[in-house]
């Protein structure tokens, strides 16, 4: 067995116990990154210096007695939407190619404070918009489970890092599923918290009403730990919630007897893989056997929730990539003709085809004469997709449903057609609209070893039971000490 | 909803994107084709539902005046493509 | 039609920078002159990843000029962003509030030739300012420095109640008056902390359909408005009188040659794409700051300037001047406590008072004397203690030095002689030197008088109580 293959809170308490140091599971990774991330194509960039430097300064607390926290000194990767302070952010984006951030994410910081080293910096979807990692203006990433499929996205790079085992953890974002979709493609458990339970200071806006960046990890308690950290109100986010931080961990073993979960019937749904539908139905099952009830419950607008999303995420995309103008920082069309052409080509140049197909759709749905037709009315159907959900809770403690109606694809099967890409998200965005926390758990693999998550859905807020939930599945199967056969 | 030409060309010009003849040609299909999905919710009775703007609890969130430091311009600068003194620098505006 | 039959209909829209120490959404300083980006930070730089957080005075400012103007302030109200692309604005929008500003409906009254007048104020907003470009800095080459972007502004939107250039400079200097009033803004023209933006249209008189209107930019002075409306209303009514029609566009003043001239970049068709700021829950304000906010409302300048009418006897003429800046007016007040005659309290500050503040160039916070002691000095000159140009003297002299008023009456030797001994005397002696005078006089050449008082004031080196010494002459010559 390997440093690497230890889970966040293994690693921490055999730092604890000063039977490993910082630096060496920080040189582990890096070692890690070196054999496989030929293959994976996880990292953007690796800081290694950073990193050996903040896992030398941990080793110095651990050893003085006093450690930043319970993760101190645990090497982390970062989805590259966080600005770091002095170290290179692009957001997958050709845009910020060069761009060095005079300072750091909130959620950076509280990691830093706490001692982690983080490791490099994760490839993704160009600004978050994508499925697949195939928009990154840089390269795909792979899915560990099988190189030729994607690991999903747009938090692709930071799910293939952690499934790969090149980093302990990692933080996403999730707008429409981005920490939750790649996480169910790739045997990890991905966690979008309630909207406004983590800042959004210092991480690159794609909606700015649905983002929502998260723990990555490969345990569920992993996944708590590190939500323990990042979850916290933030004064320079007018959107954090001040809402006291419960303790994740202590009801993490409590288990699922009397909690009623809804199995909404919107979700099993024609087109979804019957693998998949399988595995999940399987997993219901199983929950019940753990003395759990299954309620059939009704999301009746579940429908809805694409056009809904697309319209909105898309609108506010406009808005927030408007800044991108190559004059204060990034890529800049050196040879425009006068002030016009230096927007018009430096943004051609600078985005990709995704990230222009959504600026042109939020432009247009905000335009003159179809604002109330697209925008508003996508808002008020968003109303009607909360209220869904607001019923359902009353019923219910949690809603399950599969996390993607498909496995892992094989990169290039969709890139030539956005609808069909966009249906990937089908599950996962109602939570985004709604607001409200989704967890992705592993719950078993294909015939082809590819794996499948269970998606789990909670009140705003109720993270700790989601989490709760999930590990008492996880539990039983412990699918976590599986490897990706790399 | 089917989109013209001159539409895609008007709202790129509004997102400042020089598309190319080719882009042109393809958005005015996709998007045309992202519309006709999304229309699905005109059939939706949507009157009297008050429109979602944000998805949080958060009360409106308000800061003292005080002052806190700057960046010192050689950082507010160091990204920039192109500067003179402590100015972003940019093609000659005309008004 | 000439242009008497022609009614121009006018509306301003006004831009106040709110005198706060920090913008509106960052912690950066919002001092006016400083090298280029020195005040900026990653919020108003734009930098990606920011959110705006919200000044608190800034909302309290929106919330007591609305109450000053008579408005419904808002218990929500909704922040927006206004989407445009240009170099000073980082975000490529503007954060601002479009169609549920913080206040509505409010009013202004001004003073017309025709008496008073009530102007409807439409709304008031809260935005951020944007940044500056220097279009011009050669090589080719324009120049953006983003100091002023995110410091926060106030617009103030009026109804198109103002009919003439007249007014519109009236109803500009009343809003100027009040907002400096309410020290929410420090009416500086030239600095562009306060700003005009006309919207100008003509109707032939009689009609009760607006013409088509323009909006004039650049007005950066009283005078400027004026004659930028003028010459507009006489450009619309040339284009109407013409055939022509009026079209719609932002016009604007070209100060060297007096015209307004079509702004061609801004003809392009705008659509800002106005959407609720994601970033910025809806701002609620509480009854209790409305309360607590209406309560601590200063007294403003039209309420203070008929209390000084009828409070202190004044004409409306001195009242205006009084209270056209509070500081003056509240150093009236400071005085009429220790004096009584209003009237000659004014006829000190309009005269004397303000020649020398002006004449010296302190402002009335570094007054070196107290209000207690001009009302000494005003009390001395009542009582003839000293003359009143004498009294002038000592003013400057407290204004110098701030030293008592009877301390350089004393040093100065400027105390006037009321002894009626000492003056008979005087007289006595004068008019017996002037036999031949005397003589004439009382031949009915009665203009010898002044010269008698003369002679007296000089034997006295000009510190005989008058009035003593005219009644004394007057005994002695037989009156
Ligand atoms: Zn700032």
């Amino acid at each position: 067995m390997q440093l690497t293959d230890l889970t966040m809170l293994e690693l921490a308490a055999k730092l604890a116990e000063r039977a490993v140091s910082s630096e060496e599971a920080t040189r582990a990774c890096l070692e890690r990154i070196r054999q496989v991330d030929s293959k994976v194509r996880a990292f953007l960039r690796v800081d290694e210096e950073g990193a050996l430097a903040a896992a030398r300064a941990s080793d110095a607390r651990r050893k003085a007695g006093s450690p930043a926290s319970a993760l101190d000194g645990v090497p982390l990767g970062l989805k590259d939407i966080f600005l770091t302070e002095g170290v290179e952010t692009t957001a997958g984006s050709r845009i910020l190619e060069g761009f060095v951030p005079p300072y750091d994410a909130t959620v950076v910081r509280l990691l830093k404070d706490a001692g982690l080293p983080l490791v490099g910096k994760l490839n993704m979807d160009e600004f978050a918009m994508g499925s697949s990692n195939e928009s990154s203006a840089y390269f795909p990433s792979h899915n560990p489970w099988d190189l030729a499929r994607t690991p999903g996205g747009s938090s692709g790079g930071s799910a293939a890092a952690v499934a790969a085992r090149e980093v302990f953890g990692a933080l996403g974002t999730d707008t429409g599923g981005s920490i939750r979709q790649p996480a169910a493609f790739t045997n990890t458990v991905g966690l979008k918290p309630t909207y406004g339970r983590v800042s959004r200071y210092g991480v690159i806006a794609y909606a700015s009403s649905l983002d929502q960046p998260g723990p990555m990890a490969r345990t569920v308690a992993d996944t708590a730990a590190l939500l323990q950290l990042i979850a916290r109100h933030d004064p320079q986010d007018s959107t954090s919630a001040a809402v006291e931080t419960p303790d994740y961990q202590a009801d993490l073993e409590a288990g699922v007897r009397g909690l009623k979960l809804g199995v909404p019937r919107e979700y099993f749904i024609e087109g979804i893989d019957p693998e998949v539908e399988a595995s999940i139905r399987e997993t219901l099952r199983e929950y019940e056997r753990l003395g759990a009830t299954l309620v059939d419950v009704s999301l009746p607008h579940t429908k809805y929730a694409l056009a809904t999303y697309y319209l909105l995420a898309s609108s506010e995309a406009s808005s927030n990539l408007a800044r991108y103008d190559g004059i204060r920082y990034g890529q800049r069309a050196k040879d425009a003709r006068g002030l016009k052409e230096l927007y018009a080509l430096t943004r051609e140049r600078g985005f990709g085809p995704e990230v222009k197909r959504r600026i042109m759709l939020g432009t247009y749905a905000l335009s003159a004469g179809y604002y109330d037709a697209y925008y508003l009315r996508a808002q008020k159907v968003r109303t009607l997709i909360r209220e869904d959900f607001t019923k359902a809770f009353q019923q219910v403690d949690a809603v399950l449903s599969p996390t993607s109606p498909v496995p892992a694809f094989k990169l290039g099967e969709k890139v030539d057609d956005p609808l069909s890409m966009y249906l990937m998200d089908v599950f996962t965005l109602p939570c985004n609209l709604a607001g409200l926390p989704g967890l992705a758990v592993p719950c078993g693999f294909t015939k082809a070893g590819l794996p499948v998550g269970l998606q789990i859905l909670g009140r705003p807020f109720d993270e700790a039971r989601l989490l709760r939930i999930a590990r008492a599945f996880e539990r039983e199967h412990d699918f976590f000490r599986r490897p990706a056969p790399l | 909803m089917a989109l013209t030409l001159e539409q895609v060309r008007h709202v790129a010009t509004l997102a400042r994107l020089a598309l190319t003849p080719e882009e042109e040609q393809r958005f005015t299909t996709q998007l045309s084709a992202v519309l006709d999905a999304v229309a699905q919710l005109q059939s939706l009775d949507v009157e009297a539902v008050e429109p979602t703007s944000h998805a949080t609890l958060a009360a409106s969130l308000l800061r003292e005046d005080v002052m806190k430091p700057s960046l010192p311009p050689e950082k507010s600068l160091a990204n920039a493509p192109a500067k003179s003194g402590t100015s972003f620098a940019v093609p000659k505006i005309i008004e | 039609m000439p242009v008497s039959d022609f009614q121009p209909v006018i509306g301003l829209e006004v831009h106040a920078q709110l005198l706060t120490q920090s913008k509106i959404f960052c912690g950066c300083s919002t001092a006016f002159g400083a090298e280029p980006n020195r005040n900026t930070c990653p919020v108003c730089l734009g930098m990606p990843g920011v959110l705006p957080v919200l000044n608190q005075r800034v909302v309290e400012f929106a919330v007591r000029t609305g109450l000053a103007l008579e408005c419904t302030v808002k218990k929500t109200s909704v922040w927006s962003r206004k989407n445009y692309f240009y170099p000073d604005l980082p975000k490529g929008y503007q954060i601002t509030q479009y169609d549920l500003p913080i206040c509505e409906y409010g009013r202004l009254v001004i003073d017309t030739p025709q008496g008073e007048k009530v102007i409807r104020v439409r709304r008031i907003h809260m935005e951020e300012d944007a940044g500056k470009n220097v279009h011009d800095a050669g090589g080719g080459q324009s120049l953006v420095d983003l100091n002023r972007a995110g410091v926060p502004l106030l617009e103030i939107v009026s109804e198109p109640d103002l009919r003439d250039a007249d007014e519109a400079v009236e109803y500009l200097k009343t809003l100027r008056d009040v907002l400096m009033y309410l020290g929410v803004n420090d009416g500086n023209l030239e600095e562009g902390s306060f700003r005009c933006d006309a919207n100008v249209s003509v109707m032939p008189k009689g009609s009760s359909t607006y013409g088509q209107r323009c909006e004039l930019k650049n007005l950066n002075s009283f005078r400027f408005l004026k004659q930028a409306v003028e010459y507009e209303i006489s450009r619309q009514v040339d284009v109407i009188e013409s055939g022509g029609k009026v079209s719609q566009e932002t016009r604007l003043w070209d100060v060297n040659k007096g015209v307004t001239r079509s702004m061609r970049s801004k003809e392009e068709a705008h659509d800002y794409r106005y959407f609720p700021e994601p970033d910025l829950p809806p701002l609620h304000v509480s009854d209790e700051a409305i309360d607590a906010a209406a309560k601590a409302l200063p007294e403003l300048p039209r309420a203070k300037l008929t209390r000084f009418m009828s409070q202190y006897g004044l004409p409306a003429y001195d009242a205006r001047i009084l209270t056209a800046e509070r500081p003056l007016a509240d150093f009236f007040e400071a005085c009429a406590a220790h004096y009584a005659d209003g009237k000659k309290l004014s006829n000190w500050f309009l005269g004397e008072l303000m020649r020398l503040l002006k004449e010296e160039g302190t402002p009335l916070s570094a007054l070196a004397f107290t209000p207690a002691q001009l009302a000494e000095l005003l009390g001395a000159v009542d009582k003839g203690t000293v003359s009143s140009n004498a009294g002038k003297d000592v003013l400057g002299e407290m204004f110098r030095t701030g030293k008592a008023p009877s301390d350089i009456i004393a040093e100065k030797g400027l105390a006037q002689v009321s002894d009626t001994g000492a003056i008979e005397a005087v007289v006595d002696d004068i008019l017996a030197k002037n036999a031949g005078e005397v003589e004439k006089y009382r031949a009915g050449k009665k203009q010898v008088f002044g010269f008698f008082v003369g002679q007296v004031m000089k034997a006295m080196k000009g510190k005989g109580n008058p009035a003593l010494v005219n009644d004394l002459l007057k005994k002695k010559l037989g009156d």
